[in-house]
């Protein structure tokens, strides 16, 4: 028995974290093959980070085979937009910009309009967008371990011409067999890491030492309180409650959204290891740090049927 | 657990070290609420950490709220996912969860347990390792229990927990446990288990889920979490044959050409002797690649691989060692799992997907179907949905496939409807037909080519589809007469007619429809074959029988023509008077009145007969001939 040979038979078991590759970049491959206009939706965030590195491996040598699209709302952090073009400079890929030019122009901003403003600067400003492009499938970085209704979603999801969900519609995904095949007028949303965790997601950001945005890590940052959250002042149009003055503070952050809506928390972890350490001994799901969640039990689905991603 | 969170709070690097080494275990939990299945996974997420605090407080409050135990925690509030099946209390999909120990990352296909939901438990089973069926100690072996085993077994599962729940409620009796097991292994043996293993336990109580319960102290076993830890996965055999199906052909530049895949069984390495099939051709392996050269790929990776010829390989395709090369075949027989509302035709065509190959496939012949609580064998006439039959299939072209029992993924396939484009069915490949691997084509000399040429014409279909009355065999045997006049030779099938002679076994349920569509369009073939053009007059009132009679011609050849009449202008023509009867209620399944006729979307040519003559309506369809070049007037 040759050398190579014996290491093959007594190679370990794939790790977790080697399955969950193969399994997203089969899936991604998968999509390449059979999707007309392909897209990839690209958040700037760590699970983005993860489904863009995944995608240049799938298709290395070569280049993943789609665009990346950003539905950015104009309330990003500043550090978030200045990661993305830098990211997608060195990687040499082609990012396609969307916003809600007439939200903008009506003045929809996050303070004003609560729920309305997700609503018109995602929600509806992404289904604009793929409409506009005639995309027919778009991956997402969702993940099941997020919350309850998105543990019962395909990897492979319908959206009607409208882009709705139906939950008590979907079809059985068997095996690694995916239906690709759409109605008239049907999209599909794809979603590579649905069986990654959020310690998952972190490992292999470590473990490969793919990039992140700096926010990610703590730093001394300006901060008001507002909305029950801790919230930096990424600029001049954020509106400091009255009696409050920003106050600089060692934050960071765990999700990254539209800066006014996101909650920082305290922190001095400003290494990978610090991060996962603290994401471990915390006893907060990372989705509390978003405003949109808090309304009931059921709102993700409810929102997830009118087309949120 | 307190070890690992020392080492979390200690040295981090260290900890995430260990984490990364982790190995992945998918399972399936089997039964109903009321077995606990959903207390018993709520309690596998907070034991093993998986709850963070927020989630905790909104447990609680949920609880006190809708839960059934009081003031303490509902465990089943947790996993029970979407809006509607909290407020009725049942899990009506499969949601799936994950949580982790320190030497094992797991994911858990959380699926109903009602027989109306075997699908979504084939669904969760599909990608498993091990099943956990969970059986209430106070009920013992059920039909549920049962059907759980044989549809575990049915899919491949080889590993089994039989989780013994509610052992508090028999004040953890040996005896109740013993007899259980007993009971269950009489019924087993006749599964192809490789391992069942009991394990008694309170989900609700926590009795031997982490930790050894001190009152069962008779228990020598594994607690569920220790056994869930150290089982083997289905993480394969390296031993095995090499098998790729082939995704996704990388070619970036001219340097470059790799065929990318998800490697389903054995390993590969540069320099391994190969072969493509179904081609059979054979090269050798230059490279495997990911983001670099890797020294070499096994089961369960997604990689590339390059050769070292330059051989004709595309999606599809299965790579292959040469030691035990896969099989081919186009026929075979299967076990289906159907999966939909519309039940499944015998000779209807359906969309097979397999791998990486997406061909048509007819469903030939139902052999059984098998009640899943008795296992008993019925003869059938369709499937309808949750049941499962054994079947034989036959496809448009060859495809590579080992059977199921060899390997999952070059042996499983699930069936697609044409037009819904839903997923129809789960199959699993059982064996290639004799038939299929020793008939061979006769090669024969004078082809249809050389016949075609000899009438100096091009052969075709003209395939008339309407309804009853509509005036398709009138319209018919009008173009008839004028090739006739154009010194071409042809020849016309009629509904009424053939089913007097070639199909007078046939009636008229959907399913003798299908067949007789089936002949008709095989006939239609073996005229064109000889040359001659062929015109068909049958009502056909289902697009998928016009697909399937599309199909078995060369593209081009088939021209669907639709006579157009309105339900209620061929009602007032009725010249057979066959519509006053059929409203009578004197004939059954009458297209139009008690059977549908689900009109052509594109035909090539449509005859709206309300505003053309029969003679206007024929001459339309001649010059549409021309027009497509398949009729040449000298």
């Amino acid at each position: 028995m040759s050398n190579i040979t014996e290491t093959i038979l007594t190679a370990p078991d794939l790790t977790h974290l080697q399955r969950l590759e193969a399994e997203s970049i089969h899936i991604m491959r998968e999509v390449a093959a059979e999707a007309e206009r392909p897209v990839m939706l690209y958040s700037i965030g760590k699970d983005s980070a993860v489904m863009l590195h995944l995608a240049m491996k799938a298709f290395a040598p070569g280049k993943p085979p789609f665009p990346l699209l950003h539905v950015n709302t104009t309330w990003k952090f500043r550090e978030m937009i200045d990661f993305r073009d830098r990211r997608v400079k060195e990687l040499g890929l082609e990012l396609l910009e969307w916003i809600n030019k007439d939200g903008v122009q009506r003045g929809i901003n996050p303070f004003d309009h609560g729920g309305a403003y997700t609503d018109i600067m995602k929600t509806e400003s992404l289904k604009a967008a793929l409409d506009h492009y005639q995309f027919d499938v778009a991956f997402g970085g969702a993940r099941r371990d997020e919350e309850k209704s998105r543990a019962k979603e395909r990897i492979f999801s319908f959206r009607n011409p409208g882009h709705r969900w139906d939950p008590k519609n979907q079809r059985p995904e068997l095996w690694n067999l995916y239906n690709t095949r759409k109605n008239k007028g049907e999209t599909i949303r794809v979603f590579p890491l649905s069986n990654w965790t959020e310690l998952d997601i972190w490992q292999y950001i470590y473990k490969e030492s793919i990039p992140i945005v700096p926010l990610y890590y703590a730093a001394q940052r300006p901060t008001v309180e507002y909305n029950g959250m801790t919230v930096m002042v990424d600029d001049d149009r954020m509106r400091i409650p009255e009696g409050q003055t920003p106050q600089t503070r060692s934050i960071r952050f765990r999700t990254l959204g539209c800066y006014p809506l996101t909650g920082a928390v305290e922190s001095q972890a400003n290494t990978l290891p610090e991060i996962i350490q603290e994401m471990l001994l915390t006893t907060t799901s990372e989705r509390q740090g978003r405003a949109i969640d808090k309304d009931s039990a059921a709102s993700m689905e409810k929102k997830k049927q009118e087309g949120y991603f | 657990m307190s070890d690992q969170n020392d080492l979390l709070s200690t040295d981090i690097e260290a900890y995430l070290h260990q984490h990364e080494q982790k190995s992945l275990l998918r399972f399936i939990t089997c039964g109903s609420v009321d077995d606990g299945k959903s207390t018993l996974i709520g309690r596998l997420l907070y034991d093993s950490r998986m709850i963070f605090e927020d989630q905790l407080a909104a447990l609680e409050a949920d609880s006190r709220k809708m839960g059934t135990q009081g003031q303490n925690i509902d465990f089943a509030l947790l996993v029970d996912g979407l809006a509607a099946e909290r407020e009725q209390g049942i899990t009506i999909d499969v949601a799936y969860r994950f949580f982790a120990t320190e030497k094992r990352k797991f994911i858990v296909a959380d699926t109903p347990g009602h027989e109306q939901y075997t699908r979504n438990m084939v669904t969760g089973a599909s990608t498993a390792d091990l099943a956990v069926i969970l059986i209430d100690a106070r009920r013992g072996v059920l039909t549920q229990t049962r059907r759980h085993s044989f549809l575990a077994s049915l899919v491949g599962i080889r590993n089994i927990v039989l989780a013994i729940n509610k052992m508090d409620l028999v004040d953890y009796s040996e005896d109740v446990f013993n007899s259980i097991i007993q009971e269950y292994k009489s019924f087993a043996s006749g599964l192809s288990f490789e391992s069942i293993v009991p394990i008694p336990m309170s989900a609700l109580a926590g009795d031997n889920i982490l930790t050894k319960s001190d009152q069962t102290p008779w228990y020598k076993g594994p607690t569920l979490m220790h056994h869930l830890e150290v089982v083997p996965t289905h993480d394969s055999d390296r031993s095995a044959s090499f098998r790729m199906p082939v995704q996704w052909v990388n070619r970036p530049n001219l340097d470059f050409r790799g065929f990318s895949g998800l490697i389903s069984a054995g390993s590969v390495k540069p320099g391994d002797r190969i072969r493509v099939m179904p081609s059979g051709r054979e090269s050798h392996v230059s490279r495997v690649f990911l983001d670099g050269d890797m020294e070499f790929g096994i089961a369960g990776q997604s990689v590339t691989i390059c050769l070292a010829d330059e051989i004709d390989c595309s999606r599809g395709d299965v790579l292959t060692g040469i030691d035990d090369p896969i099989e081919v075949s186009d026929q075979f027989e299967v076990t289906l799992v159907w999966m939909n509302d519309a039940a499944m035709q015998p000779g209807r065509s359906y969309l097979l997907k397999l791998g990486a190959k997406t061909v048509t496939a007819t469903v030939t012949a139902l052999k059984h179907k098998v009640n899943v609580n008795t296992l008993e064998q019925t003869t059938a006439e369709h499937l309808e949905l949750n049941e499962i039959g054994v079947c034989t299939l036959s496809l448009s072209q060859p495809v590579a496939f080992d059977s199921y029992e060899k390997n999952r993924e070059t042996g499983g396939f699930i069936l697609i409807d044409r037009f819904t484009n839903d997923t129809l069915a789960a199959g699993m490949i059982r064996s290639a037909l004799r038939r299929a691997q020793n008939i061979h084509w006769q090669s024969i000399d004078i082809d249809r080519t050389a016949r075609a040429r000899q009438k100096n014409q091009k052969p075709f279909v003209l395939w008339f589809t309407g309804l009853s009355g509509s005036g398709k065999s009138t319209i018919a045997n009008l173009v008839e007469r004028k090739l006739f006049e154009l010194g071409k030779h042809s020849t016309t099938l009629d509904g009424d007619n053939i089913r007097h002679q070639l199909n007078k076994d046939l009636g008229f349920s959907d399913a003798d429809r299908v067949e007789n569509v089936r002949r008709v369009a095989e006939v239609s073939r073996l005229m064109t074959d000889a040359g001659l053009i062929v015109l068909a007059s049958f009502i056909s009132p289902f697009r998928a029988e016009r697909q399937m009679a599309r199909e078995l011609l060369p593209s081009g050849e088939f021209l669907e023509v639709f006579v157009d009449t309105p339900l209620g202008v061929a009602e007032t023509r009725d010249p057979k008077g066959l519509y006053k009867k059929a409203r009578a209620g004197q004939i059954e399944n009458f297209t139009g009145i008690s059977s549908p006729y689900e009109a052509p979307e594109n035909p090539e040519i449509r005859i709206d007969t309300t505003s053309l003559s029969p003679e206007e309506a024929a001459g339309t369809i001649i010059t549409e001939l021309e027009k497509r070049g398949l009729l040449r007037i000298d």
